[in-house]
C-alpha cells in the first residue's frame, strides 16, 4: 500500500502529513523520521490526516504519546481529519488508555527467595513422598488381611507387560555386555598368560554387579518411565478421581500390583542377564583365548561360589521396589498439564538410575564388609 | 421431602486463598440442583468435597446422613457405592471397553454372573441412548458426547440414589447438549435420581434444573428456585441471568 509521512515547517508551525495507510508495519519508519525533527522552535503542529484511508489501534497509541510528548514540550497541536472512523479509534484509545489499569511490574526474586522457594518445595516434595509410602504400608497390611485382597489380576498383566515382555531386550543387552567385557578383558589377559582367569573374572563380575545393575538400568528406562506416563495420562483424564469416586483405591488397583509384579520380575530377568552375559562371554573366550565352553564351564563350576549368583539375585527386589515406587510416586505427582508427564517421566528414570545405583554400593560395602 | 446433602459453614482454603467462606445449602430428594457461580468460584471444589475427593478446612458436609468430616473409610465405601460421579471429561477408563467399565463396579461390588452383568450392562447402555453395538469400542475410539453418555452409564451402574454431575453439557454440540438435558430429565422421573450439577449452559439450566445456589464471592449469593433467582443483587446473577430474561 501507498503510505507517507510529509514534514513540512514554515517558522515555528510545523505539519506532519499522513497519507495512505498508517499501521503496525509504517510506525517505525514514522518513528524514524520524526525523531529527526528539532523540536526547539517549533510552537505548533498540525497533524494532518485528510488524506489518511485507515488508521489501526497501534499507531493511534502512536499518535496519542505523539501529543502527549507535544503537551510535555508546550508544543499546541491541532488534529484535521474528516473520517470519523479515524477519530474514534483515536478516542477509543485515548480513553482506555486514560482509565487502564497498568500491569504490575513481576516482583524480581532476588538469590535469597529462589534459594527459599528451591528449598520448601523441597521439603513439600519429601513430605509427600513420606506420604507416598506412609500409604504404600497401609495398602500392603491391607493386601496381607487376606488373601482375596490381592489382584491377582492386574499383578499378572503387570508381569507380561514388564517381564515377559522385557525378555528380549535384556539378553540381547546383557549378551553384548558379556561379549564387551570379555573382549576388554581377553586383550590383557593374553599379555600375561592368565587366559583361564578370564572365567573368574567374568564370573564374578557379571554375577554380583553387571548383570543386576544392567537389568535395573533396562528397566528403569523401560517400565519406570511406563508407570510414570500411564499414572500421570491417568490423573490428567480424572481417571484416578473416577476410581476413587467409585470406592477404588488407586493403591489397591494400579500401586501395588505393579510394585509386587516388578519385585517378582526382576529377580526372574536377572537370572536371564545372568546367562546371556555368561554365555556372551564363553563365546569370546572360545574365539580369542582358546578356551572351549567345556572348559570354561569346568573351571567355573569350580571357581565361582554360588553366593555370588544369591547375592545378585537378591539384589532383584530392592531394586525393583526402588524403580517401581519413584515411577509411580512420580506419576502421582503429575500435575494437570501436559508438560509435567514429560518432567516427572525423566525425573522418574533419572532418580531410578541414581537410587538403583546407591543402594548397589549399599550392599556392596556391606556384603564386602560381612565377608560374604 | 428430606434434605438428602447439607453443607453448614463450609470453609476451603486453597494455598492461603480462601475458596469458600461460611457455605450453607440443602439439597431434597428427588431434586435436580445446580451450582452455578463464575469461573473459579469454587463450584467444581465443592462438588470435589462433596464426593471425598477434597477436604475442606472447617465446617459440616452431611451427605446420605453420612457426616464427611472425619468419615471412616468404611463408611466412605459405603457412601462410593451410593452415588455415581460424571466428570467433566468423562474419566472413562481407557484401558476398558465401554461395556467393561460400566460392567467394573458390578464386578467388585456384586457376586453377580457374567450373563447377568452382561445383562445390566446392555441395559444401562441403552438407557443413556447408545448402540449396543458400541459396547466394545475404547474410549479413544468414540466422540466426546458419547464418552460422556458412556461415564453417565456407568455412574448408574450401581443404581445409585444420587448423581453428580460436573459441567455435563460443556464440549458439546447445542442438539447433543439438549439431547442430554432430555436424558437427564428422563433418567430422573425412571430412576428417582437426585442430581447435583456444576453448569455454565443457560439453556441446561433452564431446562432442567428446580433449585440452584450461586456462589459468588466465597458465599452463596442465592438458593431457591430459578424463578425467584433475580431478586438477588449479586452482580454475577444480574449479567448472568438478568440480561437473558429481557
Amino acid at each position: 500500500m501507498n503510505h507517507s509521512l510529509i514534514i513540512t515547517s514554515s517558522g515555528s508551525k510545523l505539519s506532519l502529513k499522513f497519507s495512505g495507510e498508517f499501521t503496525l508495519y509504517t510506525i517505525s519508519k514514522y518513528q524514524n523520521q520524526i525523531d529527526t525533527i528539532n523540536f526547539n522552535d517549533t510552537q505548533s503542529v498540525v497533524l494532518d490526516f485528510t488524506e489518511l484511508s485507515y488508521l489501526d489501534t497501534a499507531s493511534a497509541i502512536f499518535i496519542n504519546s505523539l501529543e502527549r510528548k507535544f503537551l510535555d514540550k508546550n508544543i499546541g497541536f491541532d488534529i484535521q481529519c474528516f473520517s470519523n472512523d479515524i477519530l474514534d479509534t483515536i478516542k477509543l484509545v485515548k480513553k482506555e488508555t486514560l482509565t487502564a489499569s497498568k500491569i504490575p511490574p513481576l516482583t524480581k526474586r532476588t538469590p535469597l527467595d529462589m534459594v527459599g522457594e528451591m528449598s520448601y518445595a523441597n521439603y513439600l516434595g519429601f513430605l509427600s513422598f513420606m506420604a507416598f509410602i506412609g500409604e504404600l504400608f497401609a495398602t500392603k497390611i491391607y493386601y496381607l488381611k487376606s488373601l482375596n485382597n490381592i489382584r491377582y489380576k492386574e499383578i499378572a498383566f503387570e508381569l507380561n507387560e514388564s517381564m515377559v515382555k522385557a525378555f528380549l531386550i535384556i539378553s540381547i543387552t546383557s549378551f553384548l555386555i558379556g561379549v564387551v567385557v570379555a573382549y576388554q578383558s581377553a586383550y590383557q589377559l593374553k599379555i600375561y598368560g592368565a587366559n583361564i582367569f578370564i572365567v573368574d573374572m567374568l564370573g564374578i563380575s557379571i554375577l554380583r554387579e553387571l548383570a543386576p545393575l544392567i537389568t535395573a538400568i533396562v528397566i528403569a528406562g523401560r517400565s519406570g518411565s511406563a508407570f510414570t506416563a500411564q499414572i500421570g495420562a491417568m490423573k490428567i483424564t480424572e481417571e484416578l478421581d473416577a476410581m476413587r469416586t467409585m470406592g477404588f483405591d488407586p493403591y489397591v488397583f494400579l500401586v501395588m500390583p505393579r510394585i509386587i509384579a516388578l519385585m517378582i520380575a526382576m529377580p526372574l530377568l536377572i537370572f536371564v542377564a545372568d546367562i546371556m552375559a555368561i554365555i556372551g562371554g564363553m563365546v569370546i573366550a572360545n574365539i580369542d583365548l582358546g578356551i572351549t565352553p567345556e572348559l570354561f564351564l569346568e573351571r567355573f563350576n569350580s571357581v565361582i561360589d554360588v553366593k555370588h549368583f544369591f547375592i545378585g539375585i537378591l539384589k532383584g527386589p530392592f531394586f525393583a521396589f526402588l524403580i517401581a515406587t519413584i515411577g509411580i510416586y512420580r506419576g502421582l505427582m503429575v500435575k494437570n498439564d501436559t508438560q509435567s508427564i514429560g518432567v516427572n517421566t525423566t525425573k522418574s528414570v533419572v532418580e531410578a538410575i541414581f537410587a538403583v545405583i546407591v543402594c548397589d554400593a549399599i550392599f556392596s560395602i556391606l556384603f564386602t564388609n560381612m565377608g560374604i | 421431602m428430606s434434605p438428602i446433602i447439607k453443607v453448614r459453614d463450609v470453609r476451603t482454603v486453597f494455598k492461603g486463598k480462601v475458596v469458600h467462606n461460611g457455605l450453607n445449602l440443602s439439597i431434597n430428594e428427588g431434586e435436580i440442583y445446580g451450582l452455578l457461580g463464575p469461573s473459579g468460584c469454587g463450584k467444581t471444589t465443592l462438588l470435589r468435597e462433596m464426593v471425598l475427593l477434597q477436604k475442606f478446612h472447617s465446617g459440616h458436609i452431611e451427605v446420605l446422613s453420612h457426616s464427611l468430616k472425619e468419615i471412616r473409610h468404611k463408611n466412605a465405601q459405603i457412601l462410593r457405592q451410593n452415588w455415581g460421579v460424571l466428570f467433566q471429561a468423562g474419566a472413562l477408563f481407557s484401558s476398558l471397553s465401554l461395556a467393561e467399565n460400566i460392567a467394573l463396579p458390578l464386578k467388585e461390588y456384586t457376586d453377580l454372573s457374567d450373563k447377568m452383568i452382561d445383562e445390566i450392562v446392555e441395559f444401562k447402555i441403552n438407557i443413556v441412548g447408545l448402540q449396543s453395538r458400541d459396547a466394545h469400542l475404547y474410549p479413544s475410539e468414540i466422540s466426546g458426547g458419547m464418552k460422556k453418555k458412556a461415564a453417565l452409564a456407568r455412574a448408574l451402574a450401581m443404581d445409585p440414589k444420587l448423581l453428580f454431575l460436573d459441567e455435563p453439557t460443556s464440549g458439546l454440540d447445542p442438539i447433543s447438549a439438549r439431547e442430554f438435558d432430555a436424558l437427564i430429565l428422563k433418567l430422573r422421573s425412571l430412576l428417582r435420581l437426585t442430581i447435583v450439577m456444576v453448569s455454565h449452559d443457560l439453556q441446561s439450566i433452564y431446562d432442567t434444573l428446580d433449585r440452584v445456589a450461586v456462589i459468588d464471592n466465597k458465599k452463596i449469593a442465592y438458593e431457591g428456585t430459578l424463578s425467584q433467582v433475580t431478586s438477588s443483587e449479586s452482580e454475577f446473577i444480574q449479567t448472568f441471568f438478568g440480561k437473558n430474561n429481557e
